[in-house]
């Protein structure tokens, strides 16, 4: 695999954009005709090949812009990248869990030798070459999460595992749905999902719970979440509401299908063996309607999906005064045929 | 004036048990306005609690100061304001004893801060009773400049630090002590709703 990396933004121009074999590998969320909240989760790391499911970190087109992306949003907001004090060690874990990962599925593009705890690691799509001494903090330039999530898609917390629950303590946060890491750093499981409507009256946070307090080292788990976001914007954080709020009123029914996002998350989840905390990777995904809908069965799904969405969801989701316009495009692409079950493209 | 009830809405809110007696082991105090009755309450239910009680009150125009001090507390400090009394404050939980028993009461704001200081200081959560009594404000950061508007009392508010109107997130971080403040003209700059009075 020869991975041709995009020179691309994901703000001001929002020049990003989806190549054909993007565009066919794109984790679509739903792999049926209507959605409702579901602890969906399922084995990670052995996924279809080609598809973001086959390594343990997807490492995609867009990796060198999304990294350049988070460089900037870190300049702004340093708050975005937060550690507390006990969650160190988690953060070697983490380094050691993605060096390893990375070096070991893209081997044309990362390379890790370790001499004892001398490791030497190769970033090359971003020219790293850095010797450093693993669990000493001084042989790096950030604190251990920030060095290695610094140089991995998506969004990063780090939980801590105790009294019968999980505590977010650390994160790297620069993509993230409309959630602040500053506000929620602390909280355990139902804490910050506080505000998620309908899903804690179904149950649903207990039985995730119950099922992320169970995962063992190297069983990672992962599932999908999703919303839509207008313009290919990463980040899309409550700090910087008013400043990108304005964008999602400016959808038309001649650009819905270029400036309309669906954002899929792959979310992930990996014990860690030494802190044994708990890593949650939540990688986003965007992909502009006009293009999702070149994958007919897609076309015809997402449109029944969200005509039918409750409004609850819709209103949490953010998209509620958006809905009309969104289903009035996808409505051209539906044809009312059936569609095959799970969430892959029809071969 | 009773203790304040609240709708349950709210996951991450916290919830306040009242203030129940331990008995005669050592005891931080802290109370501010009508919360100075909580604490008249609790010694009356148990008056073992006493002897071993450094009781702090902020009186906010309430005149309980005097009986308060008048139930013989093994010591008495009325302080101006929470942020006149935090230095002392924050010396009593450094030296606070394994066994002892910080009881709060007054206003959420009040509350969760120094519940926050206990936390950071060591405290475990089950040795913390609070009693919300008083004013329903809330004590809210801006999500977008991180400042902390006290006292807020009408949803939307406007941030004190950096001017934006804010919409009240049902949403509440135990670390900052505060409810969230989010921008509510965010994506119709200038169409702010009518204020409303904040009721639980």
């Amino acid at each position: 695999m020869t991975l041709q990396f995009n020179d691309e933004t994901f703000r001001d121009d929002y020049s990003y954009h989806n190549s054909p074999d993007a565009i066919r590998r794109f984790p679509f969320p739903f792999d049926k005709d209507d959605y409702m909240y579901a602890v969906n989760m399922e084995p990670h790391g052995s996924g279809r090949a080609g598809s973001p499911f086959e390594n343990r970190f997807d490492v995609d087109e867009h990796y060198v812009a999304e990294m350049r992306d988070r460089e900037i949003t870190l300049k702004e907001d340093p708050l975005r990248c937060q550690s507390l004090p006990h969650m160190e060690l988690a953060g070697w874990d983490l380094l050691e869990l993605i060096m390893e990962a990375k070096s070991e599925d893209y081997p044309e593009l990362f390379s890790l030798h370790r001499d004892g705890d001398r490791w030497h690691w190769i970033n090359r799509p971003l020219g790293i070459d850095h010797k450093f001494t693993f669990l000493d903090p001084t042989t790096l330039p950030y604190g251990p999460m920030e060095y290695i999530t610094r140089q991995a898609q998506g969004d990063f917390a780090v939980l801590d595992q105790r009294d019968g629950n999980l505590w977010m303590e650390a994160g790297m946060v620069t993509s993230q749905a409309d959630w602040s890491l500053d506000f929620d750093i602390g909280m355990n499981f139902f804490e910050w999902h506080a505000p998620v409507p309908l899903a804690h009256e179904m149950g649903i946070f207990q039985r995730a719970l119950k099922f992320l307090l169970a995962i063992q080292q190297d069983a990672p788990s992962r599932r999908l979440n999703w919303t839509m976001t207008v313009n290919p914007r990463l980040d899309t954080s409550p700090e910087n509401y008013h400043k990108w709020g304005p964008e999602k009123r400016t959808l038309t029914p001649e650009n819905v299908g270029e400036k309309q996002y669906l954002r899929v998350e792959l979310q992930t989840f990996f014990r860690l063996p030494r802190s044994n905390g708990l890593a949650f990777p939540i990688r986003c995904y965007l992909i502009s309607l006009q293009d999702l809908v070149t994958v007919p069965k897609w076309g015809r799904r997402l449109h029944r999906v969200i005509r039918d969405l409750p409004d609850e969801l819709a209103e949490y989701k953010g998209f509620t005064v958006n809905r009309p316009l969104i289903v009035e495009y996808l409505s051209r692409f539906d044809d009312g045929k059936p569609t095959s079950p799970g969430i892959f493209p029809d071969e | 004036m009773p203790a304040t009830k609240f709708t349950p809405s709210i996951i991450s809110r916290p919830i306040y048990g009242g203030l129940t007696p331990h008995g005669a082991v050592p005891a931080l105090m802290l109370a501010s306005g009508p919360g100075g009755e909580a604490l008249l309450d609790l010694i009356a239910a148990d008056p073992a609690v006493l002897p071993h009680a450094t009781v702090i009150y902020i009186p906010e125009g309430s005149d309980l100061g005097p009986r308060l001090e008048a139930q013989g507390p093994a010591s008495y400090v009325e302080a101006a304001s929470y942020a006149s009394i935090l230095p002392r404050f924050r010396k009593l939980l450094a030296e606070a004893l394994m066994n002892t028993r910080l009881y709060l009461a007054g206003t959420e704001g009040l509350i969760g801060q120094a519940t926050a200081e206990a936390l950071a200081a060591g405290m475990l959560l089950e040795a913390i009773e609070a009693e919300h009594r008083g004013s329903l404000a809330r004590r809210m950061q801006c999500v977008h400049c991180k400042g902390i508007t006290e006292d807020v009392t009408t949803d939307p508010f406007t941030c004190s630090h950096c001017g934006l109107s804010l919409f009240v997130r049902d949403h509440y971080s135990r670390r900052y002590a505060a409810f969230q403040g989010v921008c509510v003209d965010a994506e119709t700059p200038g169409e702010v709703p009518p204020k409303q009075e904040i009721k639980a």
